[in-house]
């Protein structure tokens, strides 16, 4: 027992959990935001809808289509060039932000499309016979309605994130999935593979209680 | 109040064009309760949601209180529809608010600040007798207290006219009524104009003043509720007429009866007005030797009167029988000999 402590060392343990949440919790907010911008697109630029046009359309999904199908490993490696020029370096947390985001913002959006098609058009319709703008139909009634199901959609997409973080890690960006690779596998220390791994799961339990938590708590129907 | 001239709407389809509304023209009065009746596909859904720009006329114009609907757009059009409100069938309510902030929500959009909404909301709770459920979500109110949300909702921007989308036929008959008795309550009370569309002859005969039949498109059938009921033209006319007066079992009962009684003759008697309240039976005993059998009745209440039918039956000799009927004749009640037995 003693002999395990030992073999682990705590205190990188502890950062490289710190830099797994900081590089998790930013990106979630990121791809919050950049997918519920791009999802509302696709479902108001989608036909019968108010802000109906084709070619936005299919530009949008296109480019969602694309950046959901690629592989994350290679979409880091493909990145490396726009991060470089954007932050200047390839290494640590910060450098994996913009590949993870791009990575998982795609992947929210069609989320956030599914959840606002769910939303009965006669609701949408009535709020138009009532004069409402864009603006309120967008802020009154798409995101209000459809908000369990885009809690639970960034519960699914903050899980994946704590893997896409993982993956960035082993070429560099730190947190546990670095820590796991090049203190557990490369020193063949199984033990610390394993305790990266359990760290990992604690944040995935958690990630998941709380959002359906917030999921059960917003859903009134 | 409402002015539709000419309006015909023509949706492409794969067969072709299909002519939803097809030249309607109709005049509405300030304060009329208007009735449009048509089975699904006639097109009345069409028609009342070109009165607040849901639906554009593909030709025609559509004037409501005043503004062209058909014409504007944007902020006009918006404005526009704080004017005109509707309600639905399915009460599209916003299963996310409580039924306070539902009945906000109009008031939200026309911009209305906090202190004033809240005390309008607390208003309109009232009117639609909700006490108690203000904080409840859609989802624990029943059907018709789901309606009822609907309705405040219409009514919280002080609205000149108020549609109605088969408002009704979700509910079970009870609650139509208690519905459509609250309808008539707020007319009465607001003066407010209400078109409504529906399939149910019912809610035309309870609570319209006037009635537009409507099949593919076209009207086929216009004029006062008494008046249509008195004396329906269209074959589809009498067939909604007969929905509210001759319900099925009495075809049934009828069959049987005619069986039951091989002589003497059926009759089938309709009252319009005053002429229900006469002792019409009374005096046919009195005055003519027949025996009569009252089969089955029904009176209804229209907004415009009422409107009863009679089934009876006449028995003793055919010339007595005949100078009876001659008698009803004379006394404005119409006559129908269902059979000679």
């Amino acid at each position: 027992m003693a002999n395990f402590m030992e073999m682990v060392n705590w205190e990188q343990l502890i950062e490289a959990t710190r830099e797994t949440i900081y590089m998790t919790s930013i990106s979630v907010f990121a791809t919050f935001i950049l997918g519920l911008f791009l999802g509302l697109l696709l479902f108001l630029t989608d036909k019968g809808n108010i802000w109906a046009n084709r070619t936005v359309n299919v530009i949008i999904a296109g480019f969602v289509n694309i950046f959901r199908s690629i592989p994350f490993i290679i979409l880091i490696v493909l990145l490396i060039p726009f991060t470089k020029l954007l932050l200047g370096t390839m290494l640590g947390a910060n450098a994996a932000l913009p590949a993870l985001i791009i990575g998982a913002a795609p992947f929210y959006a069609r989320m956030v499309e599914i959840a606002l098609r769910e939303i009965d058009k006669g609701v949408i319709e009535a709020s138009q016979s009532m004069g409402a703008t864009h603006v309120h139909i967008i802020f009154k009634v798409l995101i209000p309605e459809s908000l369990p199901a885009l809690i639970s959609g960034v519960t699914v997409t903050a899980i994946s994130l704590v893997s896409f973080t993982a993956m960035a890690g082993v070429i560099g960006a730190g947190g546990l999935g670095h820590f796991a690779y090049l203190e557990g596998f490369q020193r063949n220390r199984p033990i610390v593979t394993l305790v990266a791994t359990i760290a990992i799961l604690i944040l995935v339990f958690i990630i998941q209680f709380v959002g359906d938590y917030f999921t059960k708590k917003t859903d009134k129907r | 109040m409402i002015s539709i001239k000419n309006v015909r709407k023509i949706f492409p389809s794969k067969q072709g064009e299909l002519k939803a509304v097809d030249d309607v023209n109709l005049e509405v009065q300030g304060g009329e309760i208007f009735g449009v009746i048509g089975y699904s596909g006639a097109g009345k859904s069409t028609l009342i949601r070109m009165l607040n720009g849901l639906e554009l006329p593909t030709d025609g114009s559509v004037t409501v209180a005043g503004r062209v609907i058909s014409k504007i757009k944007g902020a006009e059009l918006r404005e526009a529809r704080q004017e005109i409100s509707m309600i639905f069938q399915h009460f599209n309510l916003l299963w996310s608010r409580t039924v306070s902030e539902n009945i906000a929500f109009p008031l939200e959009i026309a911009g209305v600040n906090g202190t004033q909404r809240k005390n309008r909301v607390a208003e309109l709770i009232k009117l639609v007798g909700l006490e108690g459920r203000e904080n409840a979500y859609p989802s624990q109110l029943s059907g018709g207290q789901k309606q009822r949300v609907g309705i405040a909702r219409a009514l919280a921007n002080n609205p000149k006219v108020l549609l109605c989308d088969e408002a009704t036929s979700a509910l079970d008959p009870q609650t139509t009524d208690s519905i459509l008795e609250l309808l008539v309550d707020i007319n009465k009370r607001l003066g407010l104009t209400i078109v409504l569309i529906t399939h149910e002859m019912h809610v035309i005969r309870k609570i319209c003043h006037r009635v537009a039949v409507m099949e593919s498109g076209r009207v086929v059938e216009l004029g006062s509720v008494l008046d249509v009921f008195k004396n329906p033209q269209e074959p589809i006319t009498k067939r909604f007429v007969q929905q509210v007066t001759e319900p099925e079992e009495t075809k049934e009962t009828i069959k049987h009866l005619l069986e039951l009684y091989p002589s003497g003759q059926v009759v089938q008697l309709s009252f319009i007005g005053e002429a229900a309240e006469q002792p019409l039976i009374t005096n046919i005993i009195k005055d003519f030797n027949v025996v009569v059998n009252i089969l089955q009745g029904k009176i209804s209440h229209t907004q415009n009167g009422s409107y009863g039918t009679l089934f009876i039956h006449l028995d003793g000799l055919s010339s007595e029988i005949q100078k009876a009927i001659d008698y009803i004749h004379s006394q404005q009640v119409g006559v129908e000999v269902i059979s000679n037995g």
